[in-house]
């Protein structure tokens, strides 16, 4: 079996005179998490839309599963998990019966239906509200509801549109918390989100959206190779002559940059420097105050990679 | 050329069946219905106008001397000041057709439904299908119970059983009275498919029913003088201008409706509109058998299922068009 799930080669959606999709190229293998990031509006949604040929693309070629979505739909409707930005329900049905016409439209038997709703809804803790109304459900309860939705089907691939966009932070960790768990077991996942550190806790790989285009793609520390240039932030402080200390962390490997802010030496290096610096700051004659390294955030990546854009179209 | 033929194998490539599914939205669609307060309300309506109108009937039938066809005559017969149930029906039946389906669609849009239920492996032919089936067929239901309620009431009061003419009458007229409804339903549907708003789409609907009870023959008296002289000189030019009327108002469903209700609930009745004496020279008035009747009105019943499938159409035509991002 080919272990690609997804590819798509020069995929484009103009809508009129507006491009929507740009030339995307985009592979996932099994068991992969991917993260398509971008502001609104840069193509996400659309992209999903035709990953399930429930919009045409006006050029290129989709695989999902080895099925082209615009001619086989079903077959890959009936393997792909959808779940929606803002997924909706019946409010006057109650979450097991909205998940039983969910069930029904899949065509599974009569007699598999109660067990795969019931496991499903299980599987993201809502046994105890299963035959209220989805009218009563808060928000949170609602968005697991959609991935319980999306369970049923015991999907190949979840794709899930803004899966955490309006939930609290506590309840945006806790759904997170359950797509690392479909994570661990192995289940494909695409999803999309402008909400970056949520991102880049679950993803394995990311993709940036700038406008229909698909900028940047990799994993979060070859994306901050590539955009932060080092990919490890350094900051010490420490009292001292200021210049000698600059001098010595200056002279360390794999160094790129030393920046003296407000006291603190901001350090952008390649690898992970925090011990060769301790050590220069206190052959230099300095004392060590305080030494911290910052993990490559996407929210720096995204930041500037916007900014030299930016920076570059202005210029 | 090349592109239709191109779009055609497209269409031959489509795996699957447009109608997987169908039974599922079908059935969810009627226990919606059935379950809703909408259609509760919509049954009292009816419920009451038919026990109104069919007790006063009962008032005026005499047993002994109107003999023939009573039944028929619960539907028709009225009394100063409440009309009889038929005309209700007119009227009624195309406001239930409507509640049931004016947000049949931007629903869907509105409560962000319609991509879940789209992301499974069906197509949209079979969710539209599926949802206008299932309002014809409530429509069906409540109609038979009303219809059923009508002879319960006339056996008990007449204590005579209705004839097997009677109870085909009865049914042809139920047939009709359905798909009288399938076109509002129809319309209404196409409404919803067209505006985002579900109070958009039922005003819509209700301006069109509303053009057709009150405005069209005003229209068609505006008109008519566009088709035929004005000076009426001879016998042809007469029935040349009555046909011609005639014509106009019947594009009004209603008028259609009519035309059925008359020949199918009055079996003496044998003429629809204008006929010149010498037609109804020795013509015996007698009530026409059942299949007679029926070929009288063959035009309009065909008519008034064409005009539904025609909508429907339309409808599902800009409901597949249609991008389904919210």
């Amino acid at each position: 079996m080919n272990n690609l799930v997804l590819e798509t080669k020069g995929l484009t959606k103009h809508y009129g005179g507006f491009v929507a999709v740009d030339n995307l190229n985009l592979m996932m293998r099994r068991g992969e998490v991917f993260g398509l990031l971008g502001p609104n509006g840069a193509g996400k949604t659309t992209t999903i839309l035709m990953l399930l040929g429930l919009t045409e693309p006006t050029k290129g070629q989709v695989r999902v599963l080895g099925f082209d979505p615009a001619r086989q739909p079903l077959s890959v409707k009936a393997r792909v998990g959808y779940m929606p930005d803002q997924v909706g329900f019946y409010d006057e049905l109650t979450a097991r019966e909205n998940l039983i016409y969910i069930a029904k439209l899949n065509g599974f038997p009569r007699d598999v239906i109660k067990k795969r709703v019931e496991n499903a809804i299980e599987r993201v803790h809502l046994t105890q509200v299963i035959d209220k109304r989805v009218g009563t459900f808060s928000r949170g309860m609602r968005q697991r509801l959609g991935l319980a939705d999306v369970l049923i089907k015991n999907p190949q691939l979840i794709i899930m549109d803004e899966p955490t966009q309006g939930l609290d932070p506590e309840l945006a960790h806790e759904f997170l918390g359950l797509i690392r768990s479909l994570k661990e077991e192995g289940t494909t996942i695409l999803l999309s989100s402008h909400l970056l550190h949520q991102v880049q806790v679950v993803c394995d790989r990311v993709g940036l959206f700038s406008k229909g285009r698909m900028v940047l793609q990799g994993t979060v520390p070859e994306l901050a190779r590539k955009v932060l240039g080092g990919a490890f932030r350094v900051q010490i402080q420490a009292d001292g002559s200021a210049s000698k200390l600059r001098q010595a962390l200056q002279n360390l490997r794999d160094v790129n940059k030393v920046n003296l802010d407000n006291g603190t030496f901001e350090i952008e290096a390649q690898n992970d420097i925090r011990a060769d610096a301790a050590d220069a700051v206190i052959k230099a004659g300095g004392r060590l105050k305080r030494l911290n390294v910052e993990s490559q955030s996407l929210d720096d990546i995204y930041t500037r990679y916007f900014e030299e854009v930016s920076h570059e179209s202005l210029n | 050329m090349s592109h239709s033929i191109d779009r055609m194998k497209n269409r031959e490539d489509r795996e699957g069946s447009p109608w997987t599914g169908l039974t599922a939205v079908l059935t969810k669609e009627m226990a919606d219905h059935l379950t809703g307060a909408r259609v509760l309300i919509l049954e009292l309506l009816i419920l009451l106008t038919a026990v109104g109108t069919i007790f006063t009937a009962l008032k005026n039938i005499n047993t002994t001397t109107d003999n023939e066809f009573v039944y028929l005559k619960l539907f028709t017969t009225a009394q100063e000041p409440l009309p009889p149930f038929v005309f209700f029906l007119a009227i009624l039946v195309p406001i239930i057709a409507i509640a049931l389906s004016f947000d049949s669609v931007n629903g869907e849009f509105n409560r962000r439904t319609l991509s879940r239920v789209l992301a499974q492996p069906v197509y949209r032919d079979a969710l539209l299908l599926g949802k206008f089936l299932g309002g014809l067929l409530t429509l069906t239901l409540v109609f038979s119970a009303i219809w059923l309620l009508i002879f319960g009431i006339g056996i008990f009061k007449l204590g005579v059983p209705p004839t097997v003419e009677e109870t085909g009458r009865a049914l042809w007229f139920l047939l009709a009275t359905v798909f009288y409804g399938g076109i509002w339903m129809a319309l209404a549907m196409a409404f919803s498919t067209v505006f985002r708003s579900s109070a958009t789409a039922a005003l819509a609907s209700i301006a069109v029913w509303a053009f057709f009870i009150f405005f069209w023959n005003i229209v068609v008296g505006l008109l008519l003088p566009v088709f035929v002289p004005q000076q009426i000189t001879k016998v042809e030019d007469l029935v040349t201008a009555s046909q011609t009327q005639q014509l106009l108002s019947r594009i009004s469903p209603i008028t259609l409706y009519a035309d059925i209700t008359t020949i199918l609930l009055q079996p003496t009745e044998r003429f629809l509109g204008f006929v010149l004496p010498v037609q109804l020279d020795r013509a015996i008035k007698a009530p026409l058998p059942l299949g007679q009747s029926v070929l009288v009105i063959w035009p309009q019943l065909t008519g008034l299922i064409a005009a539904t499938i025609l909508i429907f159409a339309i409808c599902y035509t800009l409901f597949q068009r249609q991008e389904i991002r919210a």
